[in-house]
């Protein structure tokens, strides 16, 4: 039998130095499915998000209590090895973060982190990867070109594309459009709502109106606590708390 | 209308003071710059850079010199990059405590203020003496490169700092290691920072005589770069060292002038060199 949720968290603490940012988080991310974290700046939601591949160790002076779990695996035990972790749970950024090489060798970047050198291999999944991520027919005659000389949106893209390449199970997007435009925005949540057929996705967004077009189930973080998590529709249609209410209806925020 | 008048002739002057000083300085470096080239054009030539002197054939050349200038420009640099850019590597993307960098860099920074003529003393007496290589060539070499150490480390750890964040995370977040994001990622978009450092600590190379003068010996004649015994025994002068030897120990103006002119020329080159290379992209 497929599992349900992927990852789970049961009273999850997480703690900047003596800031506490996350506090008591219980929350179940639903395999196959698009989970939208929303809420006000510093409400903890990239905090969460970056603690479920562990980007959060790279900042100094964290500590974390409670209990985070990837496939029934405590993500955050001294057993764990970071690198499978971050191939299978993969990550795209606010703004498009290409390497300074070229689109090929961007996509290819993290099939060579994880031991993959053949040649002919490697150009099936640069390609594979980047039709995934609706980018293909755009750069496939140019693939030795620098990828900074691309748009924002088109980075954006082969960024989606080269956490697609290390075929991980989990793609993060922490607040992946906020720095596009319009047209690139609309792209890239078309390319969300095809992923997740294959993939469980995990998106920040300030942009409660892209949640409701993209996501099937909602979690509304405020002051660290995550108030509310429930399907998408529900959740904006009949919040059960009234912060949430509040929030989404606009009246902060 | 008197405090008005007094105004405008305070802003003249006020103007006025900042191209002067702007002017002089210029003026004093042309002035060094020409007088050089007037008294060292008329002595340079092809043989002169292509020769070997000869009092036999009474013919001066400098080419040895030129050839000691380039041996001690890439051992020393063959030396101290691969330490420096390890430092600084090690400085600012592992360090695991800060006090420990702190304490480091402060080191670098006095290190590169110290008067040469110190590490001349140490460095003859480590290398010519201790490690017996005597008066050589490599001696300085590795001397320049001890001296220049900082120049790398600081001008690596000013490029590194460069380096977007975001770029270390979207190599940690595919699992990368540290290892793997700091040689693929980093370190290629750090590359031309750190020749533009290298260029510079080249440039002090050449211009460094005290060293040399103490480690690395005043002769002038061919040496004998074809075998490995010879490149370890080589000694002689770079041409900032022949510079002092034509002009205080044979008062020969016309090849010292020549020898400054093609110094010149060349603290020119690697200047515009590193400022090219640090600028592209």
């Amino acid at each position: 039998m497929k599992e349900k949720d992927i990852i789970k968290a049961r009273n999850l603490d997480f703690f900047y130095g003596r800031a506490q940012a996350l506090r008591h988080v219980t929350a179940a991310i639903p395999a196959g499915r698009v989970t939208a974290l929303i809420g006000p700046s510093g409400c903890g939601k990239s905090t969460f998000l970056r603690t479920l591949n562990r980007m959060s160790d790279l900042v100094e002076g964290t500590r974390v209590e409670g209990s985070l779990t990837f496939h029934g695996e405590e993500v955050f035990s001294p057993n764990v090895d970071v690198t499978e972790l971050r191939r299978r749970v993969g990550m795209v950024f606010q703004k498009p973060n290409p390497f300074p090489m070229s689109i090929y060798d961007n996509v290819a970047y993290g099939p060579r982190t994880h031991g993959r050198w053949n040649r002919a291999a490697l150009d099936d999944i640069v390609e594979r990867s980047l039709r995934a991520a609706a980018i293909w027919d755009e750069v496939k005659d140019c693939l030795k070109k620098d990828a900074l000389g691309l748009s924002g949106g088109q980075q954006q893209r082969v960024c989606i594309a080269r956490a697609l390449a290390v075929k991980p199970e989990v793609l993060l997007m922490d607040e992946a459009t906020s720095a596009l435009d319009p047209i690139s925005t609309a792209r890239i949540e078309d390319l969300i709502l095809e992923l997740r057929e294959h993939y469980t996705i995990v998106m920040v967004t300030h942009n409660m109106q892209q949640a409701l077009r993209v996501s099937d189930k909602t979690a509304f973080f405020l002051l660290g606590e995550l108030v509310e998590i429930g399907d998408t529709e529900t959740l904006f249609s009949m919040p059960r708390d009234k912060r949430t209410e509040d929030y989404i209806t606009g009246r902060f925020g | 209308m008197a405090k008005g008048r007094r105004r405008r002739a305070w802003n003249l002057l006020a103007a006025a003071l900042p191209r002067l000083g702007a002017l002089v300085t210029v003026g004093l470096l042309a002035f060094v710059a020409g007088y050089v080239l007037w008294r060292g054009l008329p002595g340079l030539s092809w043989a002169l850079l292509t020769q070997e002197e000869s009092v036999l054939h009474g013919q001066v050349g400098i080419a040895p010199c030129i050839l000691n200038t380039v041996y001690v420009i890439a051992v020393s640099l063959a030396a101290a990059l691969p330490l420096g850019v390890g430092a600084a590597v090690y400085l600012t993307e592992y360090a695991p405590r800060r006090r420990l960098a702190a304490a480091v860099e402060f080191a670098a920074e006095t290190l590169s203020g110290l008067p040469s003529i110190l590490y001349a003393m140490v460095g003859s007496i480590l290398f010519c003496t201790v490690l017996g290589l005597q008066k050589s060539l490599l001696a300085g070499s590795l001397t320049l490169a001890i001296m220049t150490l900082p120049t790398v480390i600081r001008a690596t750890q000013e490029s590194l700092k460069t380096v977007p964040r975001s770029y270390r995370e979207g190599a940690l977040g595919l699992g990368a290691g540290k290892w793997r994001t700091v040689r693929t990622v980093v370190l290629p978009s750090s590359v031309r920072g750190i020749a533009a450092g290298c260029i510079l600590a080249a440039g002090r190379v050449v211009g460094e005589s005290a060293v040399l003068l103490y480690t690395a010996g005043l002769s002038t004649a061919m040496q004998d770069f074809s075998s490995l015994s010879g490149l370890v025994k080589a000694s002689g002068s770079t041409l900032t060292v022949a510079l002092y030897v034509y002009a205080k120990e044979r008062s020969d103006f016309t090849t010292a002038f020549a020898v400054a002119t093609v110094l010149l020329f060349l603290t020119v080159l690697l200047n515009l060199t590193a400022g090219a290379v640090g600028r592209r992209r």
